[in-house]
């Protein structure tokens, strides 16, 4: 078994660090479009699913309990494994695995960060829309500058929370062969039998994504901070 | 301000019947405002004050009746129709409705860029110039949360006011503020009836209204049952259900009976 002789350290930087860059990269590339595909399908369906006519309401209302009421990995395997089998006009679809995995983690997210909109959306007072109706603005303007601008506020935390979830899950495109971070520590694992520091690496890894994403949010929620929607500091 | 101005009156409801939850909140209610005057709604809660005003601009789309501005039907159905009336009856409501992500300032700027089309820069100082009015200019800046509720409701009247609106309906405008904010609210209110902005006020402030309406219309039951003049219905000698209503209130609020009397 080679390397087992040298140190931590060496290991680190000949063979962990390489490894681990490579699949942060990819990781990367499956998390930024997840999470923007999440965003949006999650303020569309949240929106749809308040002031949406009520079949799109249901429709809304399917796709949300299908995707939280399956484990995350079945969607996975769906995406990658059974979509193929699915004959439109004679041929399967097949994706690689990195667009399955990013189909299968937005649409996850979609269906969560909906919750956080629609959550947001609810808790705005109805007479804030009375009040934009009354002045003679439409539907649609009492909607976009004076509720959505609130509604996505209250949601933020929410929304920021989901996408820390993400960028753990993303964790799970590894099960369909995609070599993003997990994906190339267990290969570096399976090789080098350094399981320890192979897997204490990659939490830091993990560790280091999440802190940055938090502080990054936490940088959009202060930007979009005004008095009576501010961010609870702890 | 002269009631006996025959031209055309500025808000009219005619007839206005409205069923919620299977009662009858209003129940064939005419109220017509002619220019320059001033009416107040008096009435215990329930009577349909509310709704009679939210008919009065669609807010809440009557199930009967008609509404005329300025002698023509308006019947509710087409948006910009909508629109038009709302933007010329202002509203002022009872826990003032500021849009709480926006400062004062933005406040009474967003409706004239979005509805009246104004550019930031006009919009921006006509919104300064109400709040001026109302006696806010120094707290333009400010945001809903850190504002009193009297400040909350000034700003309310100001974001009604820079819509150039033709008449005004009020909604208990001061029934949501602490006792001690009420006299800045009703000067605002006082100033605007002198200014000859005609308007319709829902309000507990007996005293206050009688001083200034043309008219009292005492509400019960979704029906107008008594309409006169504060003195009619005040006045020394008067037996009216007004008088014994307004007299109860003056009780609660430490009214005398002599202030309710006109």
């Amino acid at each position: 078994m080679p390397g087992v002789s040298t140190t931590y350290l060496e290991f680190l930087r000949a063979e962990l660090v390489p490894g681990l860059m490579e699949g942060l990269w990819t990781s990367l590339v499956v998390i930024a479009p997840s999470a923007l595909l999440g965003a949006l399908i999650g303020a569309s369906v949240g929106v749809l699913r308040v002031y949406g006519p009520r079949p799109v309401r249901r429709c809304a209302e399917v796709y949300v309990s299908l995707f939280r009421g399956t484990p995350l990995i079945v969607q996975v395997f769906f995406w990658y494994f059974a979509l193929p089998y699915i004959r439109i006009g004679g041929r399967g679809i097949v994706l690689d695995p990195v667009s399955a995995a990013i189909l299968a983690f937005g649409l996850c997210s979609g269906a969560y960060q909906s919750e956080y909109i629609r959550g947001g959306l609810m808790s705005i007072k109805q007479g804030q829309i009375r009040a934009a109706l009354a002045l003679g603005m439409t539907t649609r303007q009492a909607v976009t500058s004076v509720v959505l601008p609130q509604a996505f506020r209250r949601a933020l935390p929410g929304c920021g929370n989901e996408i820390i979830y993400l960028i753990k899950y993303s964790s799970l495109a590894s099960v369909i062969t995609v070599n993003e971070l997990t994906g190339m520590a267990t290969t570096i694992a399976r090789n080098s039998w350094r399981n320890i520091e192979v897997f204490c690496t990659l939490g830091a890894y993990y560790l280091v994504l999440v802190t940055l994403a938090t502080w990054l949010l936490h940088l959009l929620e202060d930007a979009m901070s005004v008095p009576g929607f501010e961010r609870h500091r702890s | 301000m002269s009631m006996t101005n025959v031209s055309v009156p500025v808000l009219e409801g005619r007839s206005l019947g409205k069923t919620l939850g299977g009662n009858r909140v209003l129940d064939g209610v005419s109220v017509s405002l002619p220019k320059g005057c001033v009416k107040v709604l008096i009435g215990p809660s329930g009577a349909g004050k509310s709704t009679l005003l939210q008919c009065l601009n669609f807010l809440m789309p009557p199930d009967s009746g008609s509404i005329w501005l300025a002698g023509r039907e308006v019947n509710g159905k087409s948006r910009r129709e909508l629109c038009s009336l709302r933007q010329q009856v202002g509203m002022i409501f009872q826990d003032f409705n500021l849009f709480d992500h926006l400062s004062a300032l933005e406040n009474v700027r967003v409706a004239l860029m979005k509805v009246k089309g104004l550019s930031r820069l006009d919009a921006g100082e006509r919104a300064l110039a109400e709040l001026a009015r109302v006696g806010l200019g120094d707290k333009a800046a400010l945001y809903p949360a850190n504002l009193s509720g009297g400040q909350k409701q000034r700003v309310a009247i100001a974001r009604a006011l820079a819509m150039d609106p033709k008449v005004m309906l009020l909604d208990e405008p001061t029934s949501a503020l602490d006792p001690e904010l009420i006299g800045e609210v009703l000067a605002v209110i006082r100033d605007l009836a002198q200014n000859g902005m005609t308007m319709i006020v829902a309000t507990h402030q007996i005293s206050f209204s009688a001083s200034l309406a043309d008219e009292f219309l005492f509400m019960d039951k979704g029906r107008v049952v008594e309409q006169g003049s504060p003195a009619e219905l005040l006045g020394r000698g008067s037996a009216s259900r007004t008088q014994a209503f307004c007299a109860k209130i003056s009780e609660l609020t430490g009214e005398t009976e002599a202030e309710c009397r006109v």
